[in-house]
């Protein structure tokens, strides 16, 4: 059993990235705009996050809680948004193929991250990028209710329950209430309506006096700016505040795939995650008797193996909106 | 009336509005292209700026390390071949609108391929009957790990940009198990062995014989594109499976066909790096290239001959950024940063040479 907690715990450690670049890539898709820039829009948010402290640390001293906590927030939603703007720029107004675009301004993001965390390393005195221990406190797995703690001292299932609920950093528990405010908006708002309209099918949307290009912005760019969130989380989180070259390695790839897995839901995102984080975590707790670098693969394996499955069995209510990965011309409907 | 009318229909003109071009004349594509290239050289410029340096004095210091001596021609020339080739690979894939991103799996998946000959046969068979052995045991892996995404999509309309993604994990992992496991060197690290001589590839003036295997490859993807039934199905997959279909072509056979010669090409990469370059198999033998390969595919229009020129320019911006790093503490990740911003730049010009733009003209004044 302790196992088992320890387990799901690290899982849903690993899985929060994952959450926040499914996220921001379903509510991106939803428009119809299909942006393989995940994986850039996390390293800039990387980035930006950790140097949005890093400065703000420079000038005010050392920061920690909530203040920290928002400074990173926006530099990171404001570089993911940033990344998302360019994309969005290139294929909503200048029709550019969605694709290349993506795929762009993936390559883009990471040397933009890459190249900014060396130059802001070598510039500091220790030759290291990273915040002070107080802003490192405050994105640390603190218990959230630490009267919690000393009962559990004395009862397991108490100390269970604390470790799987309520002993995260606070991104986490964001991340999850991002995804049930995304569920809401696309379900229940009418602005939600619009927006799956348009990317069913725009012309249609359009007719009816939607407008189409707007939604389409707002949802890529805040989309990206979700994705940003993500990057921050390992920058912050997993490389515990310090810039580690090369950090959000892939992780924007597995987000693309799974909202494939999730079927462009954002509750079913949430379970996603925690299974693809679990699963990049895995070898560590469960011992198969296979080699590491065969663990490693599982993550993978296991997109690769979803991929096939939801291709064969296609269902018209769980799929891809309709027009994603299309470029609407009103002139040429 | 008609006169208050117009008025009115002209301020609700707006003041900016597009329209399609019917034709466009060559030679203004290409200034409209040079044009947009000159902007992202500008932008780069800028960011050089940003960072305090002279940007002419940067760019020519990139220039001068990429070709300015023999030796680092040579290399420029050795960051070009694979670059080249997986450009060519891609190109066939994206030029049916399959969205290949996994030629970086296909490169080590043909590289794999080619090291287990390179290690077992080596000594047992004549030196040409290895290269050969390599080479084709190469194209077949990468060919292997192309269709593979191919025959899904043909079948259930896989998503074949993830597919082939993961399939680029799958293969670097696989790598890591060689290097670890079974083809571990002796001695405790886990790497695999280097090649010996008679498993490496030879050189002509300097340079190992993969550029000749390049500029064949490129006039046979050009012939096979422009000449060729296949090549011609090919190009009509792409723009439209339903014209394809209705002209009694079997998509899913396209689509499988060529996937597997764009493997393959991406499996000779492969064979290149560890036999001409490296001369062992490690997880860097892809280095990017398959990554990279895809904007010299798009920003040379998928032309296999405006490729090679690309393929040159990225490898001495790569080859330049190596150097700036060491003359200016400029990281080599600018190189990165500066092809991103190209081709922003290229991906966003093309809207001009499609479409013209119509400001509103100034009619009479109110009033």
């Amino acid at each position: 059993m302790d196992n088992l907690v320890n387990l799901l715990y690290a899982a849903v450690l690993a899985g929060t990235p994952l959450l926040f670049g499914t996220l921001g890539e379903i509510l991106t898709e939803k428009s119809g705009n299909l942006n393989l820039g995940v994986e850039g829009m996390m390293f800039m948010g990387a980035i930006a996050g950790l140097a949005g402290v890093y400065f703000a640390e420079m000038w005010l001293g050392e920061l920690t809680g909530i203040i920290c906590l928002l400074i990173a927030l926006l530099a990171a939603f404001v570089c993911g948004a940033f990344g998302a703007l360019i994309y969005g720029f290139l294929t909503i107004t200048l029709r550019a193929n969605q694709n290349v675009t993506g795929l762009t301004l993936t390559i883009f993001g990471i040397g933009f991250a890459n190249f900014f965390g060396e130059i802001i390393a070598s510039a500091s005195p220790t030759k290291f990028m990273a915040i002070s221990t107080g802003a490192k406190a405050t994105f640390a797995n603190n218990p959230l209710f630490p009267g919690l703690v000393e009962l559990a001292a004395d009862n397991r299932w108490i100390y269970w329950i604390n470790k799987l609920f309520f002993s995260y950093n606070l991104l986490v528990y964001i991340a999850i209430v991002v995804a049930l405010l995304l569920a809401w908006f696309l379900n229940k708002t009418r602005a939600g309506l619009n927006l799956r309209a348009v990317g069913e099918d725009p012309a249609a949307a359009d007719a009816a006096g939607i407008a189409v290009n707007r939604y389409k912005y707002l949802a890529t760019v805040i989309g990206g700016g979700i994705c940003g969130i993500g990057g921050m989380y390992i920058s912050m989180v997993t490389a515990y505040g310090v810039w580690v070259h090369n950090c959000v390695g892939g992780r924007g790839w597995i987000a693309v795939a799974l909202v494939i897995f999730a079927t462009w839901s954002p509750s079913r995102a949430i379970f996603g995650a925690l299974v693809f984080g679990g699963l990049s975590i895995l070898r560590m707790y469960i011992p198969l008797g296979i080699p590491i670098e065969i663990y490693d693969l599982l993550p993978y394996l296991a997109t690769i193996f979803v991929l096939i499955l939801t291709s064969v069995r296609q269902s018209k209510e769980h799929n891809i909106p309709k027009h994603c990965g299309f470029n609407y011309f009103r002139e040429e409907r | 009336m008609t006169e208050q009318a117009a008025v009115v229909a002209k301020q609700h003109e707006p003041w900016l509005r597009i329209a399609k071009r019917p034709t466009i004349s060559q030679r203004k594509a290409w200034s409209i292209r040079a044009a947009a290239f000159i902007a992202a050289i500008l932008c780069g410029a800028l960011l050089i700026l940003l960072l305090g340096h002279s940007p002419f004095a940067v760019y020519s210091e990139m220039i001068r390390g990429a070709v300015g001596s023999k030796i680092s021609l040579v290399s420029t020339i050795k960051i070009a071949i694979p670059l080249l080739i997986a450009a060519l690979s891609v190109a066939l894939s994206f030029k049916m609108q399959f969205w290949n991103i996994g030629a970086e799996g296909q490169i080590l998946a043909g590289g794999i391929a080619a090291t287990y000959f390179a290690l077992e046969w080596v000594g047992v068979i004549p030196a040409v009957a290895l290269f050969l052995l390599m080479f084709a045991a190469a194209a077949v892996g990468g060919a292997l790990w192309g269709a593979i995404p191919a025959l899904c999509k043909a079948k259930w309309n896989t998503n074949e940009t993830l597919f082939t993604l993961m399939l680029n994990y799958v293969a670097l992992g696989l790598i890591k198990y060689l290097q670890a496991g079974p083809w571990q060197k002796p001695g405790g690290h886990p790497q695999i062995a280097m090649f010996e001589d008679a498993a490496r590839l030879p050189k002509v003036f300097g340079v190992h014989i993969g550029w000749i295997i390049a500029i064949v490859l490129v006039v046979v993807v050009t012939i096979f594109l422009s000449r060729s039934k296949h090549g011609f199905e090919t190009a009509v997959v792409g723009q439209s499976p339903n014209t394809a279909r209705y002209a009694g072509m079997n998509v899913g056979r396209v689509l499988v066909r060529t996937m597997i010669f764009a493997g393959a090409l991406a499996g000779i990469v492969g064979f290149i790096q560890v036999a001409g370059a490296d001369y062992t198999l490690t997880e860097n033998t892809a280095g990017g290239v398959g990554f990279t390969a895809i904007t010299v595919a798009w920003l040379a229009q998928l032309n296999p001959l405006a490729m090679v020129v690309v393929a040159i320019f990225i490898a001495v911006l790569e080859k330049g950024a190596g150097r700036i790093q060491t003359t200016y503490a400029i990281p080599a990740s600018a190189s990165d940063v500066l092809i991103g911003i190209i081709l922003f730049f290229m991906l966003g010009c093309e809207f001009f040479i499609n479409y013209r733009l119509i400001l509103r003209k100034e009619g009479k004044k109110r009033g």
